[in-house]
This record gives C-alpha cells, structure tokens and sequence, in this order.
C-alpha cells in the first residue's frame, strides 16, 4: 500500500474529471475528514485518514481491501473506473442520463443504452462525455460514456447506441469475485 | 591618564599595523619562479641549512615560516591578475588563469606498444602498405554511386541474390546457397577467433587491454550499449555532469541505483501537504482545460441547419403548390437545397471529428 505518485494522481483526477468535472475538489478536501487515496496492487482506493491508520497495520499479503476502491491501473498503467466508485460519482455527477424503466435491466445486464430506452438528457451534453446513468427514479445504474450529443440524439434513429456501458450495480452480482 | 592611554593606544595600532604591511612584503634573495596556471611557485633559494638540521620545534616553525613567504608570494601575484565577477554583479571575483606552462610528469608509467598481429607481421615483411578506398564504388546495374559495403551496396543486395552458380568440379548435389552461408558464417567465425587472439596477445605481452565490455562488437544487446554509454559518460573527470549528451540520449541523469528503485511517498506522510498538492494538481488541470467551445459551436452549427432545412422545405412546399412542377424541372430550389445538403454532409463530418478529439472516457 502507498500513495499515489503525480502520475497516477494525474491519471486517476483526469478520469473522475470527465464524470464529475471540477466537483473532486469535494473528494480531496472534505469538511468531515480527511481522506485520501492509497494503490494496493494497482487498485486505488478511497478512505479516512484513520481508517488508513487501521489498515497500515495489517500486513500487505492480508490486506485484502479498504475503504472504497475506485478503479484499477491496468497493466499499461491505463486507469479503468470500477463500480464501486458510483456511491461518490452519482452526487457530484456533472451530465446524467435517465432511463427508461422498459431498458433498465438491460443495462444492468451490461448492454448499452438505446435511443428506445433513453428518457432523459442532460442538455449540452458533448459526444463522448461521462455521464452517470440513473433509472426514473432516480436511482443511480452505473455511468458510462455518451455516443451522441445531445442534439444528434433528437435526431438519431431509435435502435442506435446512445450511451456506451461502462459499469453497471449488476456487476456487484455479475463480477462477485474480482470486485474487492 | 585618558591622554596617555589614547597614545598608547594609537601606537599598538600604529605598530600592528606595520606589522600588517611588514608581513605582505616578503624578501627573497632570488626570485621565485612562477606557473600561475598550474598555481605554482618554485623557490630556488638555499635553505637556512642550520635551522633545518634535527627535528624538533623550531625546524617545524622554520618551514612554517619559509611556507608562509612563499604562499604570500604566490598569492600576491595572483591577485595581480586580471580578475571578473562570476555569475553577474554579486558574484565571487574570479581571477582569470593563463595556459599552464609546467608539464606535470606522469602517474603511471607510459603504455607499451602492443605487439604486432599475425596479419601485420606477414605485411611487414612482405612490405604490403595500406592502400586508401573510395567510399563509393559505381555500380553499373543501377547506375550510380553506391556504398563499398552496408545499406544499398553496390551489386546488390545479397541476401536476395537469386543466382548461385555450382562451380566446376562441385557436387552438383549441393545446396550452393547453404554453402555460401555456411562459408560466410565460418569466415566471421574465424575473424572473431583472430581478433580474440590478437587481444590474448596483447595482453600476454603486458600491453594494457581496454575493458571488454567497451570493446564495441557489434553483437552487443541494447542493454549492454546503453550500459556501456553510461559507463563511458560517467568515467570523466566531473563524473558525467558536464558531458555533453547524445544526439538521441534522453535526458535524465542517471540514477545512482541505476534506475531499479523508484522511492515513494511515506504512507502515512503529512497528509495536509498531500491534499493541499492534490489541490494544486487539480487547479493546474483545470486551467489547462479548453472551454468547451467545440461542441457548443457544433450544436450551435447543427441547430442553424436544422432551422435552415426548416425553411428550404417549407419554402420549396409552398413554391411547389404556386407554380407546380415548373420549378422543379429548372433545378432552381434543387440546387440551392443540394448546397445545403452538401454544407449539411460537410459539418458532421467536421464535427465528428472535431468532438472525436475526445478520448472515450
């Protein structure tokens, strides 16, 4: 376990940037505490000062997860967003996009979103945009990465991609294992 | 009693400072000789032979005292030297050296000539001398000046020589190809078999033989060159920092534990630093960040389209319901509404790739 270096900072703030713009500032420095982020074998996790106290005692080969783990480094030392980070993505999150309660278990399935399914937009959303994926509910599905803008979207016929999956709350179910 | 002290006083000082100025001058019966360059100063003048007999307290003052002199000699002549101030105007006053004229003699003994080779030997005796190539040699295929030997030679390349003649009293049997690869590869063999035993000879005769791994073979890895360069930058006299680097070298300097280990931050290091750096990294990023202007224009472009091919079709509606299929066969509104079309086709293509720009997130 240890913090990250410029790099991997640069990485990982230059990935939650796309999905909640400058709004990580609230993740860095937080009224309720301190929290920060530590790389356990290549996964980077999110948690308080004093849990990282706790878990700086358990010895590396045990330590199996702490707080909440965001992503991983692949091993090109790309960053990928996992799904555990949607709890901290889906109130800062800049574009949302709502879907439609007909496609919402197919997108829990992991499929993309159709223009069929799409209920609502978020205005001057930009091609290829994070967005986080909500039902009419207001329930947090996952995020992913918008195919159209919003205006090719008005315009788009309804069998066409217009959100990319990502993650999805199925992989909680789907991906058991490799989750930590 | 004041009036006597105040005399007394300006005489210790009167007399310190003769003291001063008494021990700037130095006299010498023959003048020193002097290397400002290599910072030398030869005294040629006789030892007071008396005081130097026997060791002991007043031999040590003695030379103290002749060592002294001879430092203010020195010393005095260099500031006689035409001096600058180093790095602008607060910087350290630098005297400016002449050539070094004493040739200092060696540390080590001189090299000895290595012995002959085999090759140089038989030349030697058979008075071959060296006679100088051209670099280009014409070639007659393609008409121009080609390399002696390497890339693009002259009579062609020959790993795609199609043609290999048996030669008379061959087996026709042979594979000619195989054989001249078999022959090219023991002629390398044998040239690397003579060269290590010039170098075997060279260090039996006691001749110093310069590092193996600096030998460059040719057959070297790129670790082991990129090794070898590192050696080499480090093995001058400032340790590498003031070498001149490479056309292509990068330009890190290389780390003392030779780039294995990478240090990190402490764990549980100060965390207010680390959020208030994390901060900082956020602000640089974020001002670095373009507006986003590019796909508001093409929204902004698409919508004007829109508008405008909401207008074309009504206009061409309500003309169509006028005059009929006239204005149809003259192309008029076709033409006009082919331009817009072909704008249309040309901006999403543009705005595809403008907002492709986009990495996928």
């Amino acid at each position: 376990m240890r913090p990250l270096t410029e790099a991997e900072t640069r990485a990982v703030f230059e990935k939650l940037g796309r999905y909640i713009g400058e709004n990580i500032q609230l993740l860095v420095d937080r009224p309720d505490g301190t929290y920060c982020f530590r790389l356990h074998r290549d996964r980077v996790y999110y948690l308080s000062e004093k849990l990282l106290k706790v878990a700086a005692s358990i010895p590396r080969d045990s330590l199996v997860s702490l707080g909440t783990c965001f992503g991983k480094f692949t091993k090109t030392q790309k960053f990928r967003l996992s799904v555990t980070a949607l709890d901290f993505l889906a109130p800062y999150a800049k574009y949302k996009v709502w879907v439609k309660p007909g496609s919402e278990q197919s997108f829990l399935y992991g499929n993309h979103v159709l223009k069929s399914g799409l209920g609502r937009i978020t205005e001057n959303t930009a091609q290829y945009q994070g967005v986080v994926v909500y039902s009419m509910a207001d329930v947090p599905l996952g995020f992913g990465v918008a195919a159209k803008s919003t205006q090719e979207c008005r315009k788009v016929d309804p069998m066409a991609i217009v959100v990319f999956h990502q993650a999805d709350v199925g992989e909680y179910v789907r991906n058991e294992d490799t989750l930590t | 009693m004041a009036a006597v002290r105040v005399e007394e006083v300006l005489a210790a000082a009167e007399e310190q400072e003769a003291e001063k100025r008494r021990s700037v001058t130095v006299e010498k019966e023959l003048e020193l000789e002097f290397d400002l360059g290599n910072l030398l100063a030869l005294d040629r003048n006789p030892p007071p032979a008396a005081g130097l007999r026997g060791a002991g307290p007043r031999r040590e003052a003695l030379l103290r005292a002749l060592a002294r002199d001879n430092t203010q000699l020195l010393v005095s002549r260099l500031w006689e030297l035409p001096a600058e101030r180093a790095g602008g105007a607060g910087g350290p006053l630098v005297a400016r050296l002449p050539e070094p004229a004493f040739r200092l003699p060696r540390e080590k003994p001189p090299p000895r000539p290595r012995p002959p080779t085999r090759w140089e030997q038989f030349a030697r005796l058979k008075g071959i001398r060296r006679r100088k190539r051209t670099s280009l040699v014409w070639d007659e295929q393609a008409k121009e000046w080609r390399r002696r030997w390497g890339y693009r030679r002259a009579g062609g390349d020959p790993a795609r020589a199609w043609l290999a003649e048996v030669p008379e009293g061959a087996d026709p049997e042979e594979d000619q190809f195989a054989r001249l690869r078999r022959e090219k590869r023991e002629r390398v063999a044998r040239n690397e078999l003579n060269r290590l035993r010039n170098l075997a000879r060279a260090h039996r005769a006691g001749t110093a033989v310069p590092a193996a791994p600096l030998h460059p073979t040719g057959h070297q890895s790129r670790e082991e060159l990129s090794h070898v360069a590192r050696v080499a930058r480090v093995s001058t006299a400032s340790l590498g920092r003031f070498q001149p680097r490479l056309p292509k070298e990068s330009a890190e300097p290389p780390s003392r534990s030779g780039g294995k280990k990478q240090r990190f931050e402490p764990l549980l290091g100060n965390l207010a630093a680390e959020r208030s750096r994390q901060l900082e990294l956020l602000r640089d990023m974020g001002s670095k960040k373009p507006v986003l202007d590019i796909t508001r224009a093409v929204n902004k472009q698409l919508r004007q389209e829109e508008a405008e091919a909401a207008a074309a079709k009504g206009k061409k509606q309500s003309q169509r319901g006028k005059r009929g299929r006239r204005q149809q066969r003259t192309g008029r509104s076709s033409k006009k509404s082919g331009a817009r079309r072909q704008q249309q086709q040309q901006r999403p293509a543009g705005s595809s790739t403008g907002s492709g720009r986009r990495k996928k997130a």
